[in-house]
């Protein structure tokens, strides 16, 4: 079974002013799978996965050097609009952001409304989906329209999963999603992840490697900004090929 | 010394110090409040507070006193000057925050900044010298003429155009609020969180829909704050509006023609009050300043409760 | 909506906020300018040395007003500082204290406060028990003024001070007092400096206030219980009047508030920031 290549970078580099934050870094990331991105901290996964979304482009200060190819096209091409990238990949972040000024309803639909979406029924629609696919539609559908900030930790996550589902990406990249959650919450967003792998691509940055062994497919391991092992998920966590992989594994660090 | 006074009776010494200090300053305002109105009685008595309030003659050789026009002048003069304003004052926030490149951002903080510091009397000399001739000649006459040639039913309204008046005092105004409103906005707007911004930037929005869209209602609080807090500093503004107002207490205004305010009547008239009437008649006018000035921050503290409670309300 | 629509509304908007903040700068460039232009040239030996020529003759300084405004500025900052400082401390370092709610009202208001209010204030208070104009109730004029930007730079300051510190201390043994007298406030020192300053500067460039307090003097003096001239005051008397001579003193005078305007800023800036 060799499952399509949505996005691959290709000796892809980003420098933060003179140094470098990761270097040479050639990677797939399969369609409809979920890619885990390991690693001690500082190793430059959460940089790797923000270059992919052009994120990087907000701070002046950042160079992105190679390529990252989306569809086969790189992003970075000057032809490209980022605005157009970031609808196609969409970002959930390590802290809940919901905002604060916006109700749930609106909170989720806030990206469908930049492209001018106006149509109630519509929206509702998608919101709804969105939702259900975030598994927070039950708790909160009787009260759509209070405040978003009035929400558990937990539940805030969920909602920027929805709202950044209800864009329709192809791809969502999850900076540590549940690290700022507690357990039970951590537990809901893993157990969501499988069924959201069936809409779209995933890649999750975390540090916490019984979360990458339990929901992912493919997993990279990171070091110093360079990347040490790609592989199936079983193969690296079982049968690692490179010995410092296998150390971080065991946990003789990080 | 024995370790308990050290202790003891030093902490009571200091918070009783601080505590008296504090204690004073409260009194303090309390007095203010009392002596304001204790010297405005006489004259609050004599016409009554409304009739004081609404009465629209002032006239200190018949020993008759109506707040009514310089009321009115202060509304209007603060009010438009908050309109011609909170653009400008917004669109300097958010380049400083949000647009300027890094090494733009400090520079002109600080010339706003340094603005919004300038002394009132200096506004006041700026405005006489360089900016009411020009007006006069480039602005007011010419549409005065040019109303009298077509439009001669304007020409009460729009008034003798000698460039002292209405018009110049309220664009003075309007300069000297601008900056301090906008360096209010832009504490607000700085304070919006990272995360915020690059969670409407990832649903792939455009540099301006990240501002209207999660920054500006961020700190919205905030900028209604700055906003207020300017109308308080119009409200009470007095030494350029004195300059360049004209000091006419009489109705009905016109545009180019001579004003006043709560705050230029008291300073043209205080040292020449001729009686004690007249005095307690100014001092009464201190106090209806005062008062708007307390109405305004307690409904704007009420608006800014409401905003941030409505959180997500429809 | 279409991706070329939102980018070019992205740019208009960009190119509103620019002519916006140009709208703010420009001005400010003329008012500088023209201070400059013109209050250099008035800014000789003479004005910093000489008293006022009686009106319409050229000539003469503003010797009285720029000491006026040091003696009644100064007088007022000591008033001030006392009672801000104070008031600072109480809201910052014992905040559960039951005049805190009252405190903080009162100084929230009074920094909303009309300037001319204070003069009208300090007339009652002080000009006429005396039955004169003086430079002291000049000052206490100032002060009021002075006192909430006192207080809410000291209790910001203090509050930004990490509470470890007032910990190690009282580990160390210190009682409460000294806590805050040796620790605390040394710690808070540039800050609290800092809001002093800007304090002043504020007391320096005020006018209305001072119509009726300290009202002005032509002749020289330093007892604060003479009518006293300020810079401002000078500003307004001379710009309003009809003498030439006057209008170009004048403009010395707002050259010479400005760059204390300017230094003060420029402090606060350095001072304040490095603490943040």
């Amino acid at each position: 079974m060799n499952p399509s290549v949505r996005m691959e970078t290709r000796d892809l580099s980003v420098y933060y002013g003179k140094k470098p934050g990761v270097k040479e870094i050639t990677l797939p990331i399969y369609d409809r799978q979920i890619t885990a991105l390991i690693g001690p901290s500082g190793c430059g996964k959460t940089t790797f996965l923000r270059a992919l979304n052009r994120m990087h482009d907000l701070n002046p200060v950042v160079r992105v050097e190679g390529e990252v190819l989306l569809d086969g096209k790189n992003i970075y091409d000057p032809d490209v609009d980022p605005v157009v990238v970031r609808r196609r990949v969409g970002m959930v972040f390590q802290r809940p952001t919901p905002f604060p000024t916006m109700s749930i309803f609106d909170n989720v639909v806030a990206g469908l409304k930049l492209v001018g979406e106006r149509d109630r029924k519509r929206l509702r629609q998608v919101a709804e989906e969105a939702l259900k696919a975030a598994a927070l539609w039950d708790e909160v559908k009787d009260r759509l329209f209070s405040p978003a900030a009035g929400l558990s930790g937990g539940q805030q996550q969920r909602l920027s999963i929805a709202r950044a589902l209800a864009v329709e990406p192809e791809v969502l990249l999850m900076d540590e999603p549940t690290s700022a959650l507690d357990p039970a919450s951590t537990q809901a967003i893993e157990d969501l992840l499988a069924s959201l792998k069936e809409r779209v691509t995933i890649v999750i940055v975390t540090h916490n490697m019984q979360q990458a062994a339990r929901v992912s497919d493919h997993t990279a391991f990171f070091l110093d900004g360079s990347l040490i092992e790609f592989d199936r998920t079983e193969k690296i966590f079982t049968n690692p090929k490179d010995p410092r992989t296998e150390a971080y594994i065991t946990g003789r660090f990080g | 010394m024995p370790r308990w006074i050290y202790r003891r009776l030093g902490d009571r010494l200091f918070a009783g110090v601080v505590v008296a200090l504090g204690l004073g300053l409260v009194l303090l305002a309390l007095l203010i409040a009392y002596e304001l109105y204790s010297g405005a009685a006489p004259a609050l008595g004599r016409f009554g507070f409304f009739g004081f309030l609404l009465g629209r003659e002032w006239d200190a050789v018949r020993g008759v006193f109506g707040a009514w026009p310089a009321l009115l002048g202060t509304l209007i003069t603060s009010a438009l000057a908050l309109v011609l304003a909170f653009f400008p004052a917004l669109a300097a926030a958010i380049y400083v925050v949000e647009l300027a490149p890094a090494w733009l951002k400090e520079p002109v903080a600080y010339l706003v900044d340094l603005l919004a510091a300038l002394p009132s009397v200096v506004y006041g000399l700026w405005g006489l010298f360089v900016l009411v001739p020009p007006l006069r000649a480039h602005v007011e006459s010419p549409l005065y003429l040019w109303a009298a040639a077509h439009a001669p039913g304007v020409l009460p309204l729009l008034g003798p155009p000698t460039g002292i008046g209405l018009f110049s005092a309220t664009l003075v105004l309007a300069l000297m609020i601008v900056p301090y409103a906008s360096s209010l906005a832009r504490d607000a707007l700085a304070l919006v969180p990272r995360e915020q911004r690059e969670a409407m930037y990832a649903l792939g929005a455009t540099r301006w829909e990240v501002i209207r869209g999660a920054v500006i209602p961020y700190a919205r609080a905030g900028i209604f704050s700055g906003v207020v807090l300017a109308l308080a500093r119009a409200l009470g503004e007095t030494m350029a509006v004195t300059m360049l107002i004209g000091n006419s207490v009489e109705l009905p205004y016109s545009l180019f023609g001579p004003a006043a305010t709560m705050a230029s009547l008291i300073a043209n008239e205080f040292t020449e009050a001729s009686d004690d009437l007249h005095l307690s008649a100014l001092v009464a006018v201190g106090l209806l300043l005062l008062l708007i000035a307390l109405l305004t921050n307690l409904v704007a503290t009420w608006i800014l409760n409401r905003m941030q409670l409505e959180g997500g309300r429809r | 909506m279409n991706l070329g629509r939102r980018r070019f509304r992205d740019r208009v908007m960009a190119a509103l906020v620019v002519l916006g903040t140009l709208v703010v700068l420009v001005p400010l460039f003329f008012i500088l300018f023209y201070v400059f232009a013109e209050g250099l040239g008035a800014l000789n030996w003479a004005f910093f040395t000489q008293g006022p020529r009686p009106p319409g003759e050229a000539g003469g300084g503003m010797l009285p007003a720029i000491v006026g405004t040091f003696v009644v500025d100064l007088i007022a900052l000591v008033l001030a500082a006392v009672l801000g400082l104070a008031a600072g401390i109480l809201l910052a370092e014992y905040p559960e204290h039951p005049l805190n709610p009252p405190l903080r009202l009162v100084a929230d208001v009074m920094a909303g406060l009309p300037a001319i209010l204070m003069g009208l204030v300090a007339f009652v208070l002080v000009v006429k028990p005396l039955g004169h104009f003086s430079g002291l109730s000049g000052s206490v004029a100032l002060a009021l003024i002075m006192i909430p930007i006192i207080v809410r730079a000291t209790e910001g300051v203090l509050k930004l001070i990490p509470w470890e510190l007032r910990e190690a201390g009282l580990a160390l043994g210190l009682p409460r007092w000294r806590v805050v007298l040796s620790l605390v406030l040394p710690a808070a020192r540039g800050g609290i400096l800092t809001g002093l300053m800007l304090a002043l500067a504020r007391g320096a460039g005020e006018a209305a206030p001072l119509l009726f307090t300290a009202f002005g003097n032509p002749y020289l003096t330093t007892n604060p219980l003479e009518p006293m001239d300020t810079l401002p005051l000078k500003i307004f008397v001379y710009a309003v009047s009809p003498y030439e001579d006057w209008h170009r003193q004048a403009w010395g005078a707002a050259l010479l508030l400005a760059l204390l305007i300017m230094a003060a800023s420029y402090l606060a800036r350095r001072y304040a920031g490095g603490r943040r």
